[in-house]
């Protein structure tokens, strides 16, 4: 990384966007270091209040699983209804369950 | 999975209204198109800067310099978001950047014509913004994930841009008869380019049956210029402008404004890098990244300071 073409390293972006609520995907940006991914995420992504904490990870660092090996990687939970509640037959009459 | 299995696949998912994935199975023509488009995107957002930074020091007030600036760093911004979307196909956005400098990938021609006076910055947000509202709208409803949210994060973004635009417009046809006069010089010129936006008509369009069963894009272009020309020249009525052309009619069976063929002579020559600004869009963009390079060699020394000091106390 040293001439006039070198792109920094990507970091995905991550948005809280209120107290509570789960941190969101919004998108990446480059960036040499933490301080300055989280910077640019915050100029690029937030410019509207749109977030009240951001996380930056770097892309390289996430792994994932691809829409090919969805149905084979999810099978385990596909068979098990008995973890839902509607699963249960209840008496007729039973009340608060 | 031979690859037909997997095209039936593809496809079949795309027509149940699902999004494709980055690291998803995807035909190579559908990827190729795609990154074609968004950075063309991309690289449009970013040389849309340069034709509103030439009125920043000139801006008729704070207020109005304020927005200005907004703008145009949303804009910047909404680059940033398609340079990013484009790099979930692997390129590197150097890469995007160096094939915009030597011309390989192209932007909207639009940005290609100059911004003469102050009414033209109105022209601009309310006219050029206003048609990629139209085009980015159906582009949120693509196929491919990261380009839709890419599209609906922009959409939410550019309202802004297009009423400023009509604001500074209302306000000029609203004051002096120098001022309406240049509010409808502005639109004169910024009419027909505007229109332009939207590509050539459907029948000329080489992409388009592929594109529309891919859903990379959703509608044609000739329907989403109509729906443009439909709502901006009742937009332009409301404020006095006048559509600078002598065959505009109202349709009252389709409802729809008809309008005059598009010089495709002036949009093709603009294309190939006639346009009046052509020129200084791309020298302007070349001379600001390499007097740039010495912050990028800054921050790269200063992470290797870091790693360093990090090692030696370590």
């Amino acid at each position: 990384m040293s001439n006039n073409n070198s792109q920094f390293p990507q970091w995905e972006v991550f948005i809280q966007e209120k107290s509570g609520s789960a941190f969101e995907h919004a998108g990446s940006v480059h960036a040499t270091d933490k301080k300055m991914a989280l910077q640019n995420a915050r100029d690029i992504y937030t410019r509207r209040n749109e977030g009240r904490a951001l996380w930056v990870v770097m892309t390289d660092n996430i792994a994932s699983t691809t829409r090919d090996d969805e149905e084979e990687f999810f099978d385990p939970s596909e068979d098990k209804i008995y973890r839902t509640p509607n699963f249960y037959k209840m008496p007729a009459g039973t009340t608060n369950l | 999975m031979t690859d037909e299995q997997k095209l039936a696949k593809f496809e079949a998912r795309i027509l149940a209204g699902e999004k494709i994935e980055p690291k998803d199975w995807m035909p190579e023509a559908y990827s190729k198109t795609l990154l074609r488009q968004m950075s063309q995107h991309a690289h449009s957002e970013v040389i849309g800067m340069q034709p509103e930074s030439n009125w920043v020091l000139r801006a008729p007030s704070l207020r109005a310099k304020k927005i200005l600036l907004a703008k145009i760093q949303d804009e910047g911004g909404h680059g940033l978001y398609l340079y990013s979307a484009a790099e979930t196909f692997g390129i590197d956005r150097a890469e995007m950047i160096e094939q915009l400098q030597t011309g390989k990938a192209k932007y909207s021609s639009v940005f290609n014509y100059p911004t003469l006076n102050w009414a033209d910055i109105g022209a601009i947000g309310w006219l050029v913004d206003g048609a990629a509202i139209v085009n980015q709208t159906m582009l949120a409803k693509c196929s491919y994930g990261p380009y839709s949210r890419a599209m609906i994060r922009i959409c939410k973004e550019e309202g802004f841009h297009q009423r400023q635009g009509y604001e500074i417009m209302a306000k000029m046809m609203t004051g002096t008869a120098a001022q309406k006069e240049m509010a409808q010089d502005a639109m004169n010129r910024w009419w027909w380019p505007a229109l332009m936006m939207f590509g050539p008509h459907d029948a000329e369009s080489v992409h388009t049956s592929e594109s529309m069963r891919w859903k990379i894009k959703v509608e044609s272009n000739d329907k989403l210029r109509q729906r443009f020309v439909n709502r901006t020249v009742e937009q332009a009525h409301h404020i006095g402008l006048t559509v600078p052309d002598a065959n505009l009619k109202y349709n009252k069976e389709t409802m729809n404004w008809e309008f005059s063929e598009i010089n495709w002579d002036e949009f093709w020559a603009v294309v190939k890098g006639n346009g009046p600004c052509n020129h200084q869009r791309m020298a302007h963009h070349i001379k600001y990244h390499n007097e740039g390079a010495w912050v990028r060699e800054a921050a790269i020394a200063y992470e290797n300071k870091l790693q360093q000091k990090q090692k030696t106390t370590v």
